[in-house]
């Protein structure tokens, strides 16, 4: 239907897919067919080249409006006794009507990335942390400790974007910059320097990270260790690790909460926090939480300030409560507490609801397919596709805004949830 | 529709009004003349109340990543104050650190109209916005914050001339979305990045070899050249140490005649004699500052209880954290732009530190002479919630209540203190002139904090309650641009408010040096930097409100 000569080219686009939301994309947009020109990777490319599917709204697999999708929606929430708005892969705008539906219905709210998002999460809420952000990391850092993640796999171009610039602000060598990983090992050379010199590995299982940023966190202290190894790696490889960092201009310890996928993981990164404040007593040092990716730090911060909690939270009695173990939307699923699933993702056509017994409403990615058809599924824009919005990036602080490149007519989840709302 | 308050005792200190019995005619918003044809829609008797414009809180932490980080992580500090839903009102939770909803409501419910959060830094200003734009009734807007920030350090650094940092100042206060032009810690934020552990006002930063009185003086020139009308707002150095009156008497020296803006005065006025070593330097620094026509200050009063501090002052965060209640407490570097710390803080009567700082910021109320230079804050939260303000009103209009509450506090330090001698009472109309007129000309607010024709219709009424803890925690009524928002304390309607911010002009060349910067250096192009006018109006329940700028020009 087009040709090139049709074609729209924009230019500084902004990527909600992954959460360093690299903001210097060029897309070509013929018709409804996105093409990543510039500065694409594995994870943004597939995420806007995928084409547009069905936009027309269906009940039980029938075609039928948007306006009999979302009265449909709404006539069966009022009667709902534990409804829960969850999957919440959204932009601001969406979670603000999610929130505002939420508290109107008696909802609760829950994302689909909670399990990682809260293991830094619960940390704040225990002790707190040292954190900074990638610009400042980009410039200033002279040591950077991967911690049991393979960051390249989620975020392909964190190295290229905050380790590896031409330049930095501050007297920092760039080529110098020493990169260790502690846990697993990197899957590709990302983290590998300009002239050929690969990234340190002190080599461990998951399951031993607990173990070894104890002894870590023990010899930032200049408490004495009498062991000679822990989970498999030299304690003196340790104490090496600790001088560094000690001598180190500014330290940081990078991790992905998705990848310290363990039983508990929190407690590691508790661990880790708490070293990296005592080592702030003489140096400086920083941790970096990376994850953020389709609106997992959007509706955490929009929860917080909306409701005064994050996500895993409840309007039953009328207000807010929270708890963190209670409100898990995979467990309350699980145990079929949930009769109304209201499932939001607006990112991606994979990311379907959980099988459960709930009635299963989804506003999901035009081109989203189901194992089992849900009650209802509206189809949506893509924040960033299809409509504008704004998104916020792994460390909480910047939110990008995200630009409207084709008109596809999807409404937002805006629109709707603000619809079920109003029908109410 | 025109609606007419009758009767009512007018405190409207912009026209030298106090306890001038006289109607208000509203019409669109409005205050308006009295009508030719003497036609009325609606009457409301106000005989005997009090009048006066909505108040305006000048510096109150409501919206941006720091309160938001404090909100995530103090769930213990909102589950013991839940506000469910009703018909009209959203529900919400909070004392330290309400949820946004409720921030607007109880503003409102106080008589408040306008709150302005005052540091915003620029990376994050799209995030106090949106926080911003989620508050509801009351107007707001932001102090966007510099000084810290790597762009101007190296301005400085190369010398930079006053118009190139003018243009600056012009342009991060125009794409931020801002009313007025902050500092925090000058340039002590980027020298904690640094290693540097403190930074006096002549100390240098490391890296840069700019002083803090550099920073004060280009700041301070820059807005006053651009003609920005809020003179630039200074969180000063040292902040809470003991000894920091020097610093603080140092830097109204240093202002050199240039408006200034003192902000949470308090946390700035420690001496160091006694067996504490920690004392009261509110005499001195009252001197200074009613000696000095060009400084304005608020005071950061501190209140007894549980709250969290929240602060762009990573440097003095981080060595307060020690002191968190509970234990817990977060510092954050952030973009090569600014910092932030947010410690959560239990004030006890008990306590000889914190009781001197209840006395000091009193002093420092009672000795300030002219009320049109004084501000009423808490610095909420950091001192205290804003809902205590009622409660601090009484203690500046009664000293019975103030001698009384003196003599229960740790006895030590009401030994280091002469406030029970201290005779002077708060009036009525110098509330009026702290809490409206005085605050909207400092912010640059031209239709506001009074009662003239032509001013937004802003306007509380409350009864003369002899306990004006009582008579400030509930109006009788509460107008938000004309509109009955509040009866009896209570909401009546949810308006939205509007964002007052201010647009000076700079010269676009501006853009070479930073775009090059940007590109260079950051993690975020200059284009999704810029905060667009759409983003403010956003769902369409914004606005943005732009005020007039003040003559400008080389000085």
């Amino acid at each position: 239907m087009n040709d090139a000569s049709t074609a729209t080219t924009w230019q500084e686009v902004a990527s909600p897919f992954c959460g360093i939301a690299a903001d210097d994309l060029v897309i070509e947009v013929n018709g409804n067919q996105l093409k990543v020109l510039e500065n694409g990777d594995m994870i943004n490319t597939p995420a806007f080249e995928t084409p547009l599917g069905d936009i027309q709204p269906r009940i039980r697999g029938k075609e039928v409006t948007l306006e009999q999708a979302v009265s449909h929606i709404a006539e069966h929430l009022r009667t709902a006794k534990q409804p829960l708005i969850g999957g919440l892969g959204t932009d601001l705008n969406g979670a603000r009507a999610a929130m505002a539906l939420a508290d109107k219905s008696g909802a609760s709210v829950d994302s689909q990335f909670s399990p990682a998002a809260f293991r830094n999460i619960l940390v704040l809420q225990d002790t707190g942390y040292m954190t900074t952000t990638l610009t400042e990391v980009r410039n200033r850092a002279d040591v950077i400790v991967v911690v049991g993640s393979d960051i390249e796999s989620s975020f392909p171009r964190f190295f290229e974007r905050v380790i590896w610039p031409a330049e930095s602000m501050f007297a920092v060598d760039i080529n110098q910059r020493q990169i260790i990983y502690l846990g697993k090992a990197p899957s590709a050379d990302a983290s590998t320097a300009s002239d050929g010199r690969k990234a340190e590995v002190l080599a461990c299982d998951d399951a031993d990270l607990p173990e070894v940023l104890s002894v870590l966190r023990a010899l930032i202290n200049g408490k004495i260790v009498q062991a000679e190894s822990v989970g498999g790696i030299k304690v003196s490889d340790l104490q090496q690790l600790t001088d560094t960092l000690k001598a180190a201009k500014y330290s940081v310890f990078a991790w992905s909460g998705m990848q310290l996928n363990y039983d508990h993981a929190e407690t590691s990164i508790q661990m880790l926090c708490e070293a990296i404040k005592e080592l702030n007593k003489s140096a400086r040092s920083s941790g970096l939480p990376l994850g953020g990716k389709q609106g997992d730090t959007t509706v955490n911060a929009v929860a917080s300030w909306q409701s005064g909690y994050p996500m895993r939270s409840s309007f039953q009695r009328g207000y807010p409560e929270y708890d963190p173990f209670i409100f898990d939307s995979r467990r309350m699923l699980a145990e079929n507490e949930v009769d109304l699933l209201i499932w939001v993702n607006a990112f991606n056509v994979e990311g379907t609801p959980p099988s459960s017994t709930a009635q299963t409403f989804v506003l999901g990615r035009s081109g989203m397919q189901f194992e089992t058809e849900p009650d209802v599924f509206i189809p949506v824009g893509v924040p960033g596709i299809d409509h504008v919005g704004r998104t916020f990036r792994c460390d909480s602080v910047v939110s990008m805004p995200l630009k409207k490149l084709r008109d596809s007519g999807l409404p937002s989840v805006f629109d709707v949830l603000s619809a079920v709302e109003q029908a109410l | 529709m025109l609606l007419k308050l009758t009767g009512g005792r007018i405190y409207d200190p912009a026209h030298n009004q106090e306890n001038v019995v006289r109607d208000i005619y509203i019409r669109d918003g409005r205050i308006v003349e009295k009508p030719a044809d003497g036609r009325v829609d609606q009457e409301i008797d106000v005989r005997d109340k009090v009048i006066m414009s909505g108040a305006i809180d000048m510096h109150t932490h409501i919206g941006g990543g720091k309160i938001n980080i404090a909100r995530t992580m103090l769930p213990e500090d909102h589950a013991e104050e839940v506000y469910a839903r009703t018909e009209l009102l959203r529900s919400g939770t909070g004392h330290a650190a309400p949820s946004t909803l409720t921030t607007g409501y109880r503003y409102a419910e106080m008589g408040y109209t306008a709150g302005f959060e005052p540091a915003v830094l620029p990376i994050n200003a799209r995030q106090a916005h949106m926080e911003m734009h989620d508050t509801p009734i009351i107007d707001k807007g932001g102090y966007v914050m510099l000084g810290s920030d790597d762009f101007l350090l190296r301005m400085m650094a190369a010398n930079a001339d006053q118009e190139a940092i003018n243009n600056y100042v012009a342009w991060t206060i125009n794409h931020a979305q801002a009313v007025g032009l902050k500092v925090v810690n000058p340039g002590g934020i980027s020298a904690f990045k640094f290693n540097q552990r403190k930074l006096d006002l002549d100390e240098k930063n490391e890296f840069y070899g700019v002083t803090p009185r550099d920073i004060l003086h280009r700041l301070s020139t820059a807005v006053k050249e651009i003609g920005v009308p809020h003179p630039l707002h200074v969180h000063g150095c040292n902040l809470g140490v003991p000894g920091n009156m020097q610093t603080t008497l140092d830097t109204i020296q240093g202002a050199e005649g240039l408006p200034m803006h003192l902000t949470h005065i308090q946390f700035h006025s420690y001496g160091t004699e006694g067996d504490f070593k920690f004392s009261s330097g509110a005499a001195e620094i009252a001197e200074a500052i009613n000696k000095h026509k060009n400084i304005t200050v608020d005071v950061g009063q501190i209140l007894f209880g549980q709250t969290v501090t929240a602060s762009g002052d990573s440097m003095r965060q981080f060595a307060g954290a020690p002191h968190s209640h509970p234990n817990k407490w977060v510092c954050m570097d952030i973009e090569c732009d600014a910092g932030c710390g947010v410690v959560p803080f239990k004030y006890k009567d008990q306590s000889y530190v914190n009781a001197l700082q209840w006395m000091i910021g009193l002093e420092t109320f009672l000795l300030v002479n002219d009320p049109w230079r004084i501000f009423l804050t808490t610095d909420h939260p950091n001192g205290a919630p804003f809902t205590s303000y009622p409660h601090l009103i009484k203690l500046l209009m009664d000293k019975t209540f103030r001698n009384d509450t003196l003599s229960t506090l740790h006895p030590e330090a009401q030994k280091a203190t002469n406030l029970a001698s201290i005779e002077r009472e708060y009036t009525l109309y110098e509330i009026a002139i702290m809490t409206r007129a005085g605050a909207a000309k400092l912010v640059g607010l031209a239709d506001r904090g009074h009662l003239g024709v032509g001013a937004a219709a802003d306007i509380t009424v409350y009864t003369d309650h002899e306990d004006r803890e009582k008579m400030f925690a509930k109006p009788d009524y509460v107008f938000k641009d004309g509109e009955l928002v509040v009866r009896q304390g209570e909401v009546q309607k949810i308006t939205w408010g509007t964002t007052h911010v201010v647009k000076p002009e700079y010269d676009v060349g501006i853009e070479k040096p930073l775009q090059q910067y940007f590109d260079k250096y950051h993690t975020m192009k200059l284009s999704n930097f810029k905060i667009s006018n759409d983003e403010i109006v956003d769902d369409g329940r914004g606005s943005l409100t732009i005020q007039p700028l003040h003559k400008g020009g080389k000085l």
